[in-house]
């Protein structure tokens, strides 16, 4: 392969471009912003990862041996509310969406490279208010934060945590105005709306649902806060207030934020599913366009949420119905993914293992999801370990395993270096292993009557929650292996090539690692999202750069 | 506990739990296939289309409107049985029959306290006959708790200052779990309990035996006459300075706002914790709130006592003689137990 691409010259990129601390906490660079949120993320990753440990480990058994009650209600509130809030929101976007939206467009940086670093440093504030919280003695409300529970009966750091989530919500918003500004005004010449990457759609549609949704949360924390120090009546009964309220406000943004936590992962799967196997997506305007009736419909679920809340017959009807509608274009891409590789050229290189671990475990997320939208079997499934499966299955065996493909997909490009792609493979399989033995036993553990939340349960109950924990160990393996071998890969990986995997997108037409300005020149785009070349001109795939230079 | 002989499947014990388990399988069996279809496909095309040469590039394919509208009408159609029956069953649930016993239970930090309409108490124990209807109605002292039975697959949420409501038909003797399902605080996992389905004959030596204590009703006419609601509501409910109680339950009552509201148990209880909320009209606001003086539990007995009350003929004994009807409810109420 090497012979048909000239050795990249060794110059000046956005890594060696300046040195010291200061050039990086004062980087204006999208890219070395992305590198700041890559490192904050997957530090609070492994915080969660730790509970996520204590808490297998805890149900180990039936009875309470390694922690008790408090210490149990705290680590899973904890490992919730690190997990969602400091991992899987800003997952994706903040990290591959920094680096890529710019890149993939033509751009030199998104519309406002202030509000990216403070954005970051909101982020960063968020996090330290969130684990003094922890620090202090911790918080006990599970992440759902459900009144009176929260407000009244808690004597846990409710406040601090509250906190901690209100001002990150606000690095949310400012990534997605960034966002929304940057693809409306900065796409380069040629690059209409119909030729950009699916995954500027996805994060577009994630934007829209940052900026509208994430408000609410922050209100919703506010209204705890108030009531919980000034006792004003606003869920609290006792004060004339509505504890269902609550639930009402805290799904309006908690269940758009599972979309905020999926869509950036569903547009990296359209990237990796296109071009591993060399072709066009399938059906591309359905693809994007599903994007953006997911983060629309997103909107109108929430209920689904409260169907056994004392919520009233029609609307729980209502929100059945439309919870079934908002499935429909999740199905739409999966079909179109998979019809996608139908006569395709597919490689077996460890992002395109994760995008197809992704469609099977997103799937059997997704189908499980309509058990949860059915009004009655909700009654009986709710609040069990059914629920508690259903949306890990789309959470780690949707996003975490979108947001690792990415990372090797693009590891090249962002840090220079390729990663060994025999430890590649095969951590993907023991992930994909290890995810589905933690996670399916679950489902059966869910109809069976377990419910969430519980560290003492009934003896019965014991050999599913064996076989999950043993799935668990395998998965924390699966995803430690990465963490060293990316690391080593910075310093010892091969020298990457600018276009190693031989593809046409914006971002494969610079040198890796790209300069501070991304292109040497403005990029005129005359192609189409995902145009191989036809195979008559199948030898200077590998000269893309090259050719894209000369048409400057 | 009882077993179910179906691997992962919780016992089946409710004239409910065969239908649910009807629609659960159906839900199984399209995900299953789907799941396959899905993986079967990708693993074909992975298999059949791999990369052969490093440089080969396949053809473009364009879309096809064909196939995109028939992957989603189709899944659409059967999202819609699926929504259809979820909906159907629901509904069937969801509305108490008429005839069905009436059991109250509230939800406290972390334990149920039962009671049945004929006055015997149980803690974290719930016994009823078989093959008889019973309607649990259920409030909570505290926080948000859920009563879930998973051998009759139901459950509801237990809400503080409100009633909620659910139904059962328990159809094999026998001992189940009952779990509390909504996280509420320190001992969430320790409040279990169990219900126990009896025989009808076995259920009536048990009633029996259990016979010492007042029927709800009984208890809530003392507290109606020591908290000196009947200074305006009559002794028997007939009315006075206030409303009559008399055959309130389950009617419409006009407000002196112009509305209607249907005396359910959320308004009676409403009334009496808060009585400016829905005046009736006719009538002014001059009941005091009977807030934070009346357990949860001396609600319900209120509660039972005001729809034991009915129109009778004059010099009836026992609750309830005549009275007009165009009620309203009467001072009672309610202690919540407020956390730190």
């Amino acid at each position: 392969m090497e012979t048909f691409v000239p050795p990249v010259p060794s110059r000046i990129n956005y890594l060696n471009a300046q040195y010291g601390l200061k050039s990086w906490l004062l980087t204006k660079d999208h890219k070395r912003i992305a590198l700041l949120y890559l490192g904050s993320i997957s530090f609070f990753f492994l915080v969660g990862g730790l509970y996520a440990m204590f808490i297998r480990l805890e149900l180990l058994t039936p009875q309470a041996d390694l922690l008790q009650s408090t210490t149990y209600n705290k680590v899973f509130t904890q490992h919730g509310i690190i997990m969602v809030f400091f991992f899987l929101i800003p997952s994706i976007p903040a990290t591959l969406g920094n680096f890529l939206v710019p890149m993939m467009i033509g751009a030199k940086d998104l519309a406002f490279p202030r509000i990216n670093l403070l954005s970051w440093y909101i982020y960063l504030l968020g996090g330290i208010v969130t684990i003094y919280a922890l620090l202090a003695g911790g918080v006990d409300t599970g992440w759902t934060f459900y009144t009176p529970f929260s407000t009244t009966f808690s004597n846990s750091y409710v406040v601090a945590t509250g906190l901690g989530i209100f001002i990150n919500g606000f690095s949310s918003i400012l990534t997605g105005l960034n966002f929304i500004v940057t693809i409306h005004t900065m796409r380069a010449p040629g690059m209409t709306w119909f030729r950009l990457p699916l995954f500027i759609w996805a994060h577009y549609a994630t934007s829209l649902i940052m900026i509208l949704g994430t408000p609410v949360i922050a209100i919703t924390v506010l209204l705890l806060a108030f009531e919980r120090l000034a006792h004003i009546g606003i869920f609290d009964p006792a004060a004339g207030g509505d504890p269902v309220l609550f639930q009402h406000l805290f799904w309006f943004y908690s269940h758009p934020a599972v979309y905020i936590m999926v869509l950036p992962g569903m547009g990296v799967i359209s990237e990796l599913i296109a071009n591993f196997s060399r072709k066009n997506i399938f059906g591309y305007s359905f693809v994007a366009f599903s994007s953006l009736a997911i983060a629309v419909f997103g909107f109108l679920v929430w209920g689904h949420h409260l169907f056994v809340a004392g919520q009233s017959l029609y609307a729980g009807m209502i929100f059945s119905f439309l919870s079934f509608a908002v499935s429909i274009p999740s199905a739409i891409k999966v079909f179109n993914w998979t019809a996608t590789l139908y006569k395709g050229s597919i490689s077996y290189d460890t992002p395109m293992l994760y995008a197809l671990g992704f469609i099977g475990l997103f799937t059997i997320g997704g189908m499980t999801g309509l058990f949860l939208a059915a009004l009655a079997t909700d009654v009986h499934l709710s609040d069990t370990y059914f629920v508690v499966a259903h949306f890990h299955y789309i959470m780690v065996g949707g996003t975490l395993l979108a947001y690792l493909g990415g990372l090797h997909y693009w590891w090249p490009k962002i840090t220079g270096r390729m990663y060994p792609e025999g430890w590649g493979r095969f951590s993907a399989l023991i992930v994909f292993v290890g995810f589905n033995l933690t996670f399916l036993p679950q489902f059966l553990l869910g109809y069976m009557g377990m419910p969430r939340r519980y560290h003492v349960y009934p003896a019965e109950f014991q050999v599913l929650h064996v076989l999950s924990t043993a799935g668990a160990s395998i998965l924390g393996v699966g995803l430690l292996i990465p963490l060293f071998y990316l690391i080593w890969s910075m310093r010892y990986g091969k020298i990457a090539e600018s276009n190693p995997w031989h593809l046409p997108g914006l971002e494969w037409r610079t040198q890796s690692p790209p300069p501070t300005e991304n292109f040497e020149y403005t990029p005129i785009v005359t192609w189409e999202a995902y145009e191989f070349a036809p195979p008559e001109e199948t030898r200077v795939v590998g000269k893309f750069r090259e050719e894209a230079v000369e048409k400057f | 506990m009882q077993t179910s002989w179906v691997p992962f499947v919780p016992p089946s014990a409710s004239t409910l739990s065969g239908k649910l388990d009807a629609l659960y399988f159906y839900l199984s069996g399209v995900t299953i296939f789907f799941t396959l279809l899905i993986s079967g496909v990708l693993i074909f095309f992975v298999i059949k289309y791999r990369r052969r040469t490093p440089w080969e590039i396949p053809r473009p394919v364009a879309g096809s409107h064909k196939l995109e509208t028939l992957w989603s009408v189709i899944p659409f159609i059967i999202a819609m049985s699926m929504f259809v029956w979820g909906a159907q069953l629901f509904f069937e649930q969801s509305r108490p029959p008429n005839n069905a016993v009436e059991v109250y239970v509230v939800g406290k930090q972390w334990m149920w306290k039962i009671q049945h309409s004929t006055g015997q108490r149980e803690i974290n124990e719930l016994h009823v006959p078989a093959g008889r209807k019973i309607k649990l109605i259920m409030t909570t002292e505290d926080v948000i708790h859920d009563f879930f039975i998973p051998a009759f697959r139901i459950k509801a949420d237990v809400i503080p200052g409100r009633y909620t409501t659910q139904w059962f038909e328990a159809t094999k003797p026998g001992s189940y779990y009952l779990f509390c399902a909504e996280y509420c605080g320190m001992n969430h996992s320790g409040m279990i309990g169990s219900v126990v389905v009896m025989e009808p004959t076995e259920f009536d030596d048990w009633l029996g035996g259990n016979a010492s204590q007042q029927s709800p009703a009984v208890a809530g006419q003392q507290l109606y006459e020591t908290l000196g609601c009947v200074s305006c509501h009559g002794a028997a409910g007939e009315g006075g300075r206030g409303p009559a109680l008399a055959g309130l339950f389950g009617r419409q009552v006009f407000l002196s706002n112009g509305q209607t509201v249907k005396a359910d148990e959320a308004y009676i209880r409403e009334s009496v914790v808060n009585p400016q909320a829905k005046l009736v009209a006719g009538f002014g606001p001059i009941m005091p709130t009977f807030q934070g003086q009346v357990s949860e539990e001396q609600l319900m007995q209120i509660l039972a006592f005001i729809k034991s009350l009915q129109i009778q003929t004059p010099g009836a004994p026992g609750p309830g003689p005549a009275a007009t009807p165009g009620a309203v409810a009467s001072p009672t109420t309610n202690t919540r137990s407020r956390g730190r």
